[in-house]
């Protein structure tokens, strides 16, 4: 067994991420199918081996970084609008710090 | 009404030119027929008919001024419900973005509609485009126009669906591990990603980071050539678009194949394929030799370890995109007495079961202890794969596959088993993790009717290459093969 239920609530934890008792038996599950597919990449030797992160783009101007300037988009109505619980020009969310 | 149910660009564009139909009349007739088709077929999501019939009567008012008329000008498009479309919804297929209405246009959709398509609205996918076949959308399977019973692939499902059912000229769709590719090929229509920032992704909401794509569907090779002459090129809003110059991609199809080196990877071709796909495909070769090329067979050494080095990558890009959807800025909220009891209930409630399974995949292939041994691999095991590609394009110029193992399935029949579902990706995942470009064309069909589809890889930024050869593939009969 690769990933016990232990494994899953502790990962699902750091995720931020409530899963029902069914949902956590049938994820083990299937984390352990996949997991075990993936060590087949074992058998490959990559000592030496450069990670590869991102397929960058060909041309030097590229990788050139704009310059940081503040641009108004005066769109606060409309971001604010779909908010679940909104107080303009704020989101509000539950009580973070206990007195 | 016209009678015409499918149109390509240059058909609306003839029509508007002689005044046989406005775009305001176009527009009328695809939603007439978008009211009708749609609940049975589930392919959009929202309506954007407001939008619409602006842009509509914007054309139509230069058609009157005896304007000139730019490139997409009257063509009724469809958007991917995971590109941003302002004042429109875009859930993503998911129900944490339910009624969410982006502030901002996706580039994509702004050069379309600079260069006068019109967007109908948003086409349903996989959940957050995690999917093989349009099963995970929270809002409901599309169902494949060509059989209705079946899947129409996925997770770009609704906008291959839309072009297929004649309910949009042209659409996006969004490439992660084969996204647009395949279910292009289970509706029987063109289909194209381009290279790894050849368009623009602002605006498109963030999947795997590293492999997301922009492309196009339409009803014929030239048809996705003018579309992708649109919307490619660099966007300062996007570090990770390229500015390697655009052609126009339409000109350059008609030409002859003559001499082009095709690889045929020898071990594409073994166990798990359906037979009646090699058929097509060994058909669809062919036909590629009848029209010049020359057959190479090549070697993909790495291929078989492209699934978990994919679904590594993918999930652990995923787990961290996905953190932003936490009940504070937009979707619906589940009310918690604290603040992570709030995080965890939307998520838990707001997410359903594949993009979960992915969330927790991905988030402990990237934790403590066990980085090295899965991301950090699986980035190696991309290395050894765009090897095989940059290895692959030094003796042949195009490379020639299935684009999935098996046609269209049934809806449901695929469902228990995500290993088995994430294994059929196996020819599409290769190109996402090498970033070059591929399109599927629709090579025939298998005996019981359903359409099969042939990809053609091309280097980095030849889409031009692949186009040009899916177009000669398309005019020498290769649908009807």
């Amino acid at each position: 067994m690769k990933i016990s239920k232990e494994d899953v609530l502790k990962v699902a934890n750091l995720a931020n991420l409530e899963l029902s008792e069914v949902e956590v038996d049938t994820y083990r599950s299937h984390l352990d199918d996949i997991l075990t597919y993936i060590d087949k990449m074992n058998e490959l030797d990559t000592s030496g081996v450069e990670p590869l992160t991102q397929v960058v783009a060909a041309s030097e101007d590229d990788s050139a970084l704009r310059e940081d300037v503040v641009v108004r988009a005066d769109i606060i109505a409309e971001v604010l609008q779909g908010a679940p619980d909104p107080e303009a020009p704020y989101f509000r969310v539950p009580k973070v710090i206990d007195k | 009404m016209s009678a015409q149910t499918t149109w390509t660009i240059p058909e609306v564009r003839s029509a508007l030119d002689a005044r046989k139909i406005s775009a305001r009349e176009l527009v009328k007739e695809f939603y007439g027929r978008i009211e009708k088709r749609n609940p049975e077929l589930n392919i959009y999501l929202a309506l954007s008919p407001e939008r619409a019939y602006a842009q509509a009567d914007r054309i139509d008012a230069a058609i009157a001024a005896g304007d000139a008329l730019p490139a997409m000008a009257g063509v009724p498009v469809a958007i991917k419900d995971v590109i941003s479309t302002r004042g429109v919804p875009t859930t993503c297929g998911s129900r944490i973005l339910q009624g969410y209405k982006p502030a901002y246009d996706a580039t994509a959709v702004t050069l379309l509609e600079r260069a006068g398509a019109i967007v109908l609205g948003k086409t349903n996918c996989d959940e957050f485009a995690m999917g093989s076949s349009n099963e995970n959308s929270a809002y409901g399977p599309v169902r494949n126009p060509v059989a209705t019973d079946h899947v129409p692939g996925g997770s770009s499902g609704g906008s291959a669906a839309a072009v297929a059912a004649g309910l949009a000229v042209a659409s996006l769709g969004t490439d992660t591990g084969g996204s647009i590719r395949q279910p292009g090929s289970f509706c029987g229509v063109p289909a194209l990603n381009p290279s790894y920032g050849r368009v623009s992704r602002y605006g498109l909401i963030a999947y795997a980071s590293s492999l997301d794509r922009i492309g196009p569907f339409a009803h014929t090779v030239r048809d996705t050539a003018t579309v992708m002459s649109v919307i490619a090129g660099r966007d300062p809003r996007d570090a990770t678009s390229a500015s390697v110059p655009v052609p126009d991609y339409a000109a350059g199809l008609g030409r002859p194949l003559h001499g082009l080196r095709i690889g045929i990877p020898d071990d594409y071709f073994g166990e798990g394929i359906d037979p009646d796909v090699r058929k097509q495909i060994e058909a669809g070769i062919a036909l590629l030799e009848k029209l010049g090329c020359r057959r190479v067979s090549i070697r993909m050494p790495n291929t078989e370890y492209a699934i978990a080095a994919y679904y590594i990558i993918a999930t652990a890009e995923a787990s961290s995109n996905l953190a932003r959807y936490d009940g504070v800025r937009y979707g619906p909220r589940v009310p918690g007495s604290t603040l992570i009891e709030m995080y965890r209930k939307t998520r838990g409630r707001g997410f359903g079961a594949e993009v979960k399974r992915r969330i927790v995949l991905g988030t402990y292939v990237l934790s403590a202890g066990y980085y090295d041994a899965y991301y950090l691999k699986g980035q190696k095991v991309r290395t050894l794969i765009a090897k095989d590609f940059r290895e692959a394009f030094e003796k042949v110029d195009a490379i020639v596959t299935p684009t999935s193992p098996v046609p269209a399935f049934r809806i449901g029949e695929r469902t228990a088993n995500p290993l088995q579902m994430y294994l059929a990706d196996i020819y599409t995942v290769t190109g996402s993790l090498a970033g070059v470009p591929g399109i599927s064309v629709p090579s025939g069909k298998t005996s019981s009717g359903l359409p099969v589809g042939l990809q053609i890889y091309g280097p980095a930024f030849g889409e031009d290459r692949v186009l040009h050869m899916a177009h000669a593939f398309e005019h020498a009969g290769g649908s009807t093969l």
